[in-house]
């Protein structure tokens, strides 16, 4: 492993080059670009097999599923409009069933366009069937890059990295980056269960009629929960090679004796630690839930990391407009089960880049010492 | 000779789409792989569980699959397969119209894939509705024949041309009314490197009106007409294929069909000239 103070796009993309892709096809968008960059460069110095540009981020992604489909291993990486330009093919590659990794570098949505961080961009796309997993640090973006192609693969399903736009693609500090050597210890060589094969031919993207389609969407469904198995089985394969886990699908901190939970996902979660460091200095039972697998949904690890306590605040930075914020609606539905159930309240906050700084967390915890729910855009 | 286009796919009588496929595979063999844009041709070759392909196949979305055949290319390259040829099969609802960019992008990069686009100058899989592609004067249920409007009221975009105008190393237009013709183009290409495309016209019964007997008469009677021309740029030189000794009247072909039926005179007239110009200038 090499540690290095690195800017985190060039690390991720550095770890991504030593998963060794067959293809690499990206499209520029900030703040994802300086993987792409970077990602090139290895190509210009021989050190990747293949990079394609792109006319459009429709076509990245359209590159790396025929890529997938001929049975090798395959990567892009985008942002925001990037990723809602793919939309059509992201729900096509899980439905294909092809095992591609991607990086969402989270950024707003237009209009108004604003290229800063929240997760609108990859939350629009929660209902596709790929498997989502948001990181708290830009070691964890690293680590959760390499996993993604041993989950994807393992599962069939694609596999996407959601990384805090700015916060988690251009901070620089120091990073570890396992070797391609350490590497091929943790990831085999892939070999595709299925691939386009002249000495085997086979048809991959069939059209399904009204009495087959349905039992596809539901495989994909089934199989996308099935994947909370391996998702923590990659994430302590990965510990126990290289010293660090990133918690599964979700982790719990000073949640134990807690009765005021924050619950979140991104980098947001690294300042939600340190006010409950505050806090709990201070007598405070408060703690943190961190929500790493957003796809699958870990309904019975968030009703367990949950139960008992008093008031949840549930804080996104995406919204399903007209409705309800998705990550509470999911947290909702995950503790209805209970007989006693906490008071949960949603909180909205660092859309576009908004600051939501260790004193929010404060005032987070502050407003839910009170029993009556809550919604607030903050 | 082993077939790799089966019977059994679920085209219409007389479509020229499945001759357009039997033959193009016929001289490309087994050692491909096709990728298939959302068009006719994947609706009656592969609803699940059935399927008419003998080679490997992949269909993902209407518009991507230009882009699709060069992620499988690169796939197949970066892997060590070095032999595996691409060959996207698509219409031109896709080629000329919504995956136009998709297709820009895999020319400018020169990807080696072969591209074939059959072309029934409309949107026949909904239905016939009109695509950049559909001829002047000819009605769709886009572009119907009303009182004011007679059918498309623009010429058909030039996409041969503007594929060359990539610099690809080949770019050919085709009629299966001319099979011979159109095999030799498949051969060609397929023996090249690079990205390479052909543009094959291909009737459609239902879409453009005809007795279904008539798809190849009607498919040579547009190349005898001069309505459709056939070309080689290889390497930017422009090689006419075919010069018909004499021009047959447009009429002959538009009056075949229903699409047409509503042209006055006047409008024929109009398309004649129109072709007349453009072989005078063939001169």
């Amino acid at each position: 492993m090499v540690r290095k103070t690195v800017e985190s796009s060039i690390a991720i993309a550095e770890a991504v080059k030593n998963c060794e892709p067959d293809v690499v096809a990206c499209y520029p968008i900030t703040p994802s670009t300086h993987i792409a960059e970077t990602l090139a460069k290895f190509y210009a110095d021989g050190e990747l097999k293949s990079y394609i540009t792109t006319e459009s981020e429709f076509a990245s992604i359209s590159c790396i599923c025929g890529a997938s489909a001929a049975g090798g291993r395959a990567f892009s990486t985008t942002s925001s409009q990037g990723l809602a330009l793919m939309h059509e093919v992201v729900y096509a590659a899980a439905g294909m069933r092809l095992p591609i990794a991607m990086v969402v570098g989270n950024r707003a949505l237009s209009a108004p366009l604003n290229i800063w961080c929240d997760h609108q961009d990859s939350v629009a796309e929660r209902d596709s069937g790929w498997i989502q997993l948001y990181c708290e640090s830009a070691q964890e973006g690293v680590d959760t890059a390499i996993q993604a192609f041993k989950i994807a693969e393992s599962t069939m399903l694609p596999a996407m990295t959601c990384i805090d736009g700015f916060y988690l693609t251009h901070t620089v500090e120091p990073i570890d980056v396992p070797t391609m050597e350490e590497v091929r210890r943790f990831l085999p060589k892939y070999e595709a269960k299925v691939k386009l094969d002249p000495e085997n031919p086979l048809s991959i993207g069939e059209y399904a009629l009204p009495d087959t389609y349905q039992s596809f969407r539901e495989d994909v469904h089934k199989d996308n929960l099935a994947a909370k198995g391996k998702i923590v089985e990659v994430d302590k394969e990965f510990e126990q090679m290289f010293g660090r886990g990133h918690g599964g699908l979700a982790q719990g901190y000073g949640h134990e004796d807690a009765d005021y939970i924050f619950i979140g996902m991104g980098s947001v979660i690294g300042n939600a630690k340190e006010a409950v460091d505050e806090l709990r200095a201070r007598g405070k039972k408060v703690g943190v839930v961190k929500i790493r697998s957003f796809r699958p949904f870990p309904e019975e690890e968030v009703r367990k990391l949950l139960e008992g306590k008093k008031h949840v605040a549930v804080f996104e930075k995406s919204y399903s407009l007209g409705s309800f914020a998705p990550v509470y609606a999911d947290v909702i539905n995950s503790l209805y089960p209970l007989r006693k159930r906490p008071v949960v309240s949603s909180f909205i906050g660092g859309l576009g880049g908004k600051d939501v700084p260790v004193k929010s967390i404060h005032e987070i915890f502050k407003m839910i010492r009170k029993r009556e729910p809550l919604k607030v855009w903050f | 000779m082993e077939e790799y286009f089966s019977p059994g796919h679920t085209a219409c009588a007389g479509c020229g789409m499945p001759i357009v496929v039997r033959h193009a595979l016929n001289v490309l063999g087994k050692d491909i792989i096709v990728v298939n844009a959302t068009s006719c041709l994947e609706i009656v070759s592969s609803a699940y569980p059935k399927n008419a392909w003998g080679v490997p196949y992949v269909h993902s979305l209407f518009e991507n699959s230009a882009a699709i055949a060069a992620g499988v290319v690169a796939s197949l390259r970066a892997r060590g397969n070095d032999h595996t040829k691409v060959v996207v099969i698509s219409g031109d609802g896709s080629t000329y119209d919504i995956g136009f960019g998709v297709l820009s992008g895999m020319l400018e990069r020169n990807d080696d894939v072969l591209y074939i686009c059959y072309d029934n100058e409309a949107y026949m899989n909904t239905g016939n509705q009109r695509s950049g592609s559909t001829p002047f004067g000819a009605a769709t249920t886009t572009s119907p024949a009303g009182k004011v409007r007679h059918g498309k009221m623009q010429w058909k975009k030039p996409i041969a041309e503007i594929v060359a105008a990539h610099k690809i190393p080949y770019v050919a237009t085709a009629s299966i009314g001319y099979m011979a013709d159109f095999e030799n183009k498949v051969r060609k290409a397929n023996d090249m490197k690079g990205a390479r495309f052909i543009l094959v016209l291909s009737p459609c019964v239902t879409g453009w009106n005809y007795d279904s007997a008539k798809t190849i008469e009607l498919a040579k009677l547009a190349v005898d007409t001069g309505l459709w021309m056939l070309y080689e740029i290889e390497d930017g030189n422009f090689k006419l294929s075919h010069r018909p000794q004499q021009l047959k009247p447009v009429a002959d072909y538009l009056k075949m069909q229903g699409r047409f039926k509503h042209l006055n005179e006047d409008e024929i007239k109009f398309i004649q000239e129109h072709v007349n110009k453009t072989w005078a200038e063939m001169k």
